[in-house]
């Protein structure tokens, strides 16, 4: 049984798929994320896939500043994800509002609504720096999955 | 014969926003749909409370990532009619040239997005892998990919130097033999074909009295497009609007493939007569602006629309936008019936909905 855990484990953090969800963004983030999948940057070829289903999904990547309408919809689909699960904030919307901040229907970063693990700064952040950020959250993932096993050694 | 009500979005995997539409359909056909938005709204126009019509150049070019640079043109245009600024000729070629490789990366972005709603998935990285070279053209003219922030009240912020118009030249010439070659691939595959002739057909009468714009009117039959009414640098440009008849999604992507080698031609014709001189006004001693007006430009999906009242103070009054994904979802409600439910993506992507202008 642990090693079934294990190789899944590893499964995981070696090929984690995303779920990306716009809320509110202006699209900026968007189409970056996107270009992060084309010929250039081409992420698939570690493994990554971006997928529609939130049940299939080990990321999630969210653009743009929560609003009023779109809160429950995103704490629906995290809720929906399997867990382990990663949240990463893409560009200065989802960290802070952004530019948006002292709209009337903005909430805020996506912290006010879920726990995020990694922020990428930028506005828009370039592909570099998502697909960093993404890195970045796998090595969270990977130390979240090695310290229930460094607990029963000890 | 029972009605089933479907709800299609808003998270939906060909859409990159959230958009709801609610689909009636009898057997496998809709019969009725109805639009639920407002997932993406902010409030983006109250924001001219806050910030000073200065600051305001960056909020609008946030209405939308894609088109940016022709929400600051725009926008800039306005506020430069109201405090009568004279913009030096220079910056108006630059502010066409970068408008219309806003246009062509546009273009690009919604035939890929297009080609992946109907499953063609290599189809879609090919236009992206040609979008890249697009955005390496913004990053090295104007320091950004995306939001490009050229745009100044009395001008723009950057020059192209003659070694970045030799470099751009070059670059254009690629971009245009690659989106040929892809055009003869899409346009005379036969599962292409298939997924989009005769689907969501949108005619001239009812483009009309819809009030389509942009490609959708233009594949309509209707022969309009806002640069014909030559703001900035048009006029000295010879240009002509493209027109499709069929009105359907094929006539669609067609009138987008055409648009995107027509903006190449363009920005080739205004590098060649692009003036010597300045390129950004002085503006700093003017009074802020006051008055009323109304610019209208071409954006890749159609006539953008801005309203600006002014009472001479820092922030202004009222900043109104209306967007032309909003202006085409009436003839979209008008396409859908009729359709098989698993065409709906393809219809509905055929109208290259822009969510986040539309709720601004
Ligand atoms: S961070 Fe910038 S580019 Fe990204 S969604 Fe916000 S405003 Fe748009």
């Amino acid at each position: 049984m642990q090693a079934v855990k294990r190789f899944i484990n590893r499964m995981r953090s070696k090929s984690p798929w995303l779920l990306h969800f716009d809320c509110g963004s202006c699209n900026g983030c968007d189409i970056e994320i996107l270009a992060c999948l084309t010929p250039v940057y081409d992420v698939e070829r570690f493994g990554i896939i971006n997928v529609g289903n939130p049940f299939h999904a080990d990321v999630l990547l969210v653009s743009g500043t929560v609003n009023h309408r779109n809160k429950k919809v995103l704490t629906n689909l995290h809720a929906q994800m399997p867990s382990p699960k990663l949240v990463v904030a893409i560009g200065a919307c989802g960290l802070s509002g952004g530019i948006f901040r002292e709209a009337y229907n903005v909430v805020g970063g996506i912290h006010k609504v879920l726990p995020v693990d990694v922020y990428v700064p930028g506005c828009p952040p370039k592909p570099e720096a998502i697909i960093d950020g993404v890195v970045l959250g796998l090595q969270k993932l990977q130390r979240l999955h090695e310290q229930p096993s460094v607990e029963k050694e000890a | 014969m029972r009605k089933t009500v479907i709800p299609f979005g808003p998270q939906h995997p060909v859409l990159p926003e959230p958009i709801h539409l609610k689909l009636t359909l009898v057997d496998e056909r809709v019969v009725e749909a109805i639009p639920n938005l407002g997932y993406v709204h902010r409030g983006l126009e109250r924001l001219a409370d806050v910030r000073d019509f200065h600051q305001m150049i960056q909020v609008v070019e946030r209405v939308c990532g894609i088109c940016s640079m022709i929400h600051a043109h725009c926008y800039c245009m306005g506020i430069e009619e109201l405090m009568a600024v004279e913009v030096p000729p220079r910056a108006q070629f630059l502010r066409v040239i970068w408008s219309e490789v806003h246009r062509i990366q546009s273009h690009l972005l919604w035939l890929g997005l297009f080609a992946d709603s109907f499953g063609f998935e290599s189809l879609f990285m090919q236009f992206w892998r040609i979008r890249e070279k697009i955005m390496d053209i913004s990053e090295s003219t104007t320091g950004n990919r995306v939001i490009v922030s050229v745009n100044v009240i009395g001008g723009v912020r950057r020059d192209l130097s003659a070694e970045q118009t030799r470099w751009l030249l070059t670059e254009l010439d690629w971009v245009e033999e690659q989106i040929q070659r892809l055009q003869t691939t899409m346009m005379e595959d036969y599962t292409v074909k298939k997924r989009t002739v005769g689907k969501g057909v949108l005619t001239a009468q009812q483009a009309y009295e819809l009030g389509a714009v942009g490609p959708v009117a233009r594949g309509s039959g209707l022969s309009q497009d806002t640069r014909q009414t030559s703001y900035a640098a048009y006029g000295e440009l010879y240009f002509e609007p493209v027109v499709e008849t069929e009105g359907d999604c094929y006539a669609r992507s067609k009138v987008r493939f055409r648009e995107a080698l027509a903006s190449v031609d363009l920005i080739r014709r205004a590098l060649d007569k692009l003036p010597a001189g300045e390129v950004r006004a002085k503006v700093k001693s003017l009074k802020p602006p006051k008055g009323e007006t109304v610019m209208r430009v071409e954006q890749p999906r159609g006539e953008l629309l801005y309203y600006f009242k002014g009472s001479g103070e820092k922030n202004l009054d009222r900043l109104r936008i209306r967007t032309p994904t909003f202006a085409n979802i009436p003839p979209l409600l008008a396409m859908l019936p009729g359709v098989y439910l698993s065409d709906v993506p393809v219809v509905t992507l055929s109208i290259d909905p822009c969510i986040s202008c539309t709720e601004r």
